[in-house]
């Protein structure tokens, strides 16, 4: 079982660090991660440097005014990021022929999902353990709390699961790696953007909507705090997602 | 080894396959022939469990392809019709993975790769990128990953397309020696190749099996029409049509010199009668043969059936030329 899917999620991970996939999407996202952090942290500085001045009581906290921003805007950046990880995984096996090696090898289809899953994870796991190094540089200089990014951490991780989740359907349900890159940023962002009818579309469909949003759930990981609704809500979508995932490619068998 | 009954898949309307049954016992090699789109693909497919029947059993290896398909797919190798191989991998990495894939101990792998690699001959090209290989190299690669565990029964969808002749003969021979130990099953429209490699052939056509013999049971069966060759010096129309006129001929084909004279089946002897209006039209006969049925006449009489008589005639003159 675990042999199984490691099996499967070691060739992919291969197959990222192999082509330049991983170090186009790894360079990319350090380059704006830091472009993020440099300007988040002197607008920081800046602003505090004012507080001060004016005698505004005590000024905002590294957590609130770098933590939250900068975890805050990493999301929005998985979510442009993601679909170029997902899209090949399951419609290039298609492409290749590779899927009738794999659907003819004595492994389920869920420890297929599961590998192809736990790769993606893995690579996002590589990017997160890289942007350790602004927590390490608030450290040096000043004394930001522990339990915001930690949370933040959790929460990016886990959100990136869904998006992740959701590259792996579209990539299942096509093999033209385009479409289902397209379609993984385009649902990624409904799910994003699906709260903000929650004004307009009265209290009961409102709740809905709010309770449907990927990044309404975020709020709590960016401000400390650890709520198992949230997590049992992210983890509900992946495994959703990956259900789907397993309905489409059984059904191709079917055809 | 294998045993199937009453397969049946359907694409849509369309059956693909219709009511197949056969065996293949143990260490057989058994070869699958059949015109393009006849369903050799589709039931190999089934058989190793890549899309389930619509109808019907089929058991490799004592185990239910439907309700245990790990312990088939365990069990089998599988040669699809494109070898599904990635062209980012080395061949030695890409082989492992598929010993990986196929459970092969951890402490085998090396061994398993190493051996297949020299039955395959591809140890020259062991730490190239399989998408820099040639066709031909891919499609050993993929028989390879098919070898590698080594599997009890192999299901071969046409391994020598894409192979220059040297190739086709080594991957010939690599068959024929697994003979004995694995159970083979090969599809092919490539005629001589199922003569070369295999001990029985079963010969489908539209999703249903025309025949099922061996080679030498197919051609002695198929004696029944016979096909013979007249070599004239003087071909001329008076006396090619006088020989048309003789009573039980079924077809007569004229390309230059040679005349390809069918005789309807079951008809009284008549070659003499043909040589006697070949002499006295003064043609000039040169030569008169029995015409030695090769599969491919095996293999068009038993897929063409449906054909016109001038449709025959024309696949007699193309065989004749």
């Amino acid at each position: 079982m675990i042999r199984n899917i490691w099996t499967i999620a070691r060739r992919d991970l291969r197959a990222y660090f192999t082509s330049p996939i991983a170090y186009i999407v790894i360079a990319g996202y350090m380059f704006i991660m830091g472009w993020m952090f440099a300007n988040i942290l002197s607008n920081f500085v800046v602003e505090n440097a004012r507080y001060t001045q004016f005698n505004y009581a005590k000024g905002m906290s590294i957590a609130e005014g770098v933590i939250r921003p900068l975890y805050g805007n990493m999301n929005v950046i998985f979510l442009f990021l993601v679909p170029f990880i997902t899209m090949r995984l399951f419609a290039e096996e298609k492409k290749l022929h590779t899927i009738e090696l794999l659907m003819t090898s004595p492994i389920t289809l869920w420890e297929m999902i599961f590998g192809k899953f736990l790769s993606s994870m893995l690579l996002v796991a590589t990017m997160l353990s890289l942007t350790l190094v602004y927590p390490i540089i608030l450290y040096t200089t000043g004394n930001p709390e522990l339990g915001p990014i930690l949370t933040s951490y959790i929460g990016t991780f886990l959100l990136s699961g869904c998006y992740l989740a959701l590259g792996l359907l579209f990539s299942a349900a096509t093999e033209n790696q385009i479409i289902a890159g397209a379609m993984t940023f385009v649902s990624g962002l409904f799910f994003w953007l699906i709260s903000w009818a929650t004004q307009s579309a009265g209290p009961v469909w409102g709740d809905v909507f709010m309770y449907l949003s990927l990044i309404s759930h975020f709020n709590n990981f960016g401000q400390g705090l650890l709520n198992t609704a949230d997590v049992f809500y992210y983890c509900s979508f992946i495994g959703i997602g990956l259900f789907l995932t397993h309905r489409v490619l059984d059904s191709f068998r079917w055809r | 080894m294998i045993q199937v009954s009453h397969l049946t898949k359907f694409y849509g309307p369309r059956a693909a396959v219709n009511d197949l049954s056969f065996d293949v016992k143990k260490g057989e090699i058994v070869g699958f022939l059949g015109p393009n789109g006849a369903g050799k693909s589709t039931t190999m497919k089934i058989l190793t469990g890549f899309m389930p029947a619509s109808e019907g059993t089929a058991t490799i290896a004592g185990f239910d392809v439907f309700d245990q398909p790990i312990e088939v797919k365990r069990n089998i190798g599988f040669l699809p019709e494109s070898p599904p191989v990635y062209p980012d991998m080395q061949v030695d990495d890409y082989l492992s993975f598929t010993a990986r894939l196929h459970q092969v101990p951890q402490d085998q792998i090396t061994r398993c790769v190493q051996s297949v690699l020299e039955k395959t001959s591809l140890g020259d090209v062991r730490k190239r990128l399989i998408g820099n290989l040639s066709k031909g190299y891919r499609q050993r690669v993929g028989l390879a990953q098919a070898l590698v565990h080594n599997p009890k029964v192999l299901i071969l969808d046409e391994p020598t397309v894409g192979l220059d002749p040297k190739q086709i003969i080594e991957i010939r021979e690599l068959i024929k020696g697994l003979a004995g130990d694995h159970t083979v099953i090969l599809s092919s429209h490539i005629l001589p190749e199922v003569t070369a490699t295999c001990q029985r052939i079963i010969v489908i056509n539209r999703g249903r099996i025309v025949a099922e013999d061996t080679l030498e049971g197919l051609t002695s069966r198929m004696k029944k029409g016979l096909l013979y060759s007249l070599i004239v010096k003087n071909p001329t129309q008076e006396g090619i049509e006088a020989i048309r006129q003789i009573d039980g001929i079924n077809t007569l084909t004229a390309t230059g010199a040679q005349l390809l004279i069918e005789i309807k089946p079951h008809s009284k002897e008549i070659r003499d009668q043909v040589v006697e209006v070949a002499v006295s039209k003064k043609m000039g006969v040169l030569e008169f043969s029995a015409e030695k049925i090769s599969l491919e006449e095996i293999f068009l009489q038993l897929t063409t059936v449906e054909k016109t008589e001038s449709e025959k005639a024309e696949a007699l003159t193309k065989r004749g030329a």
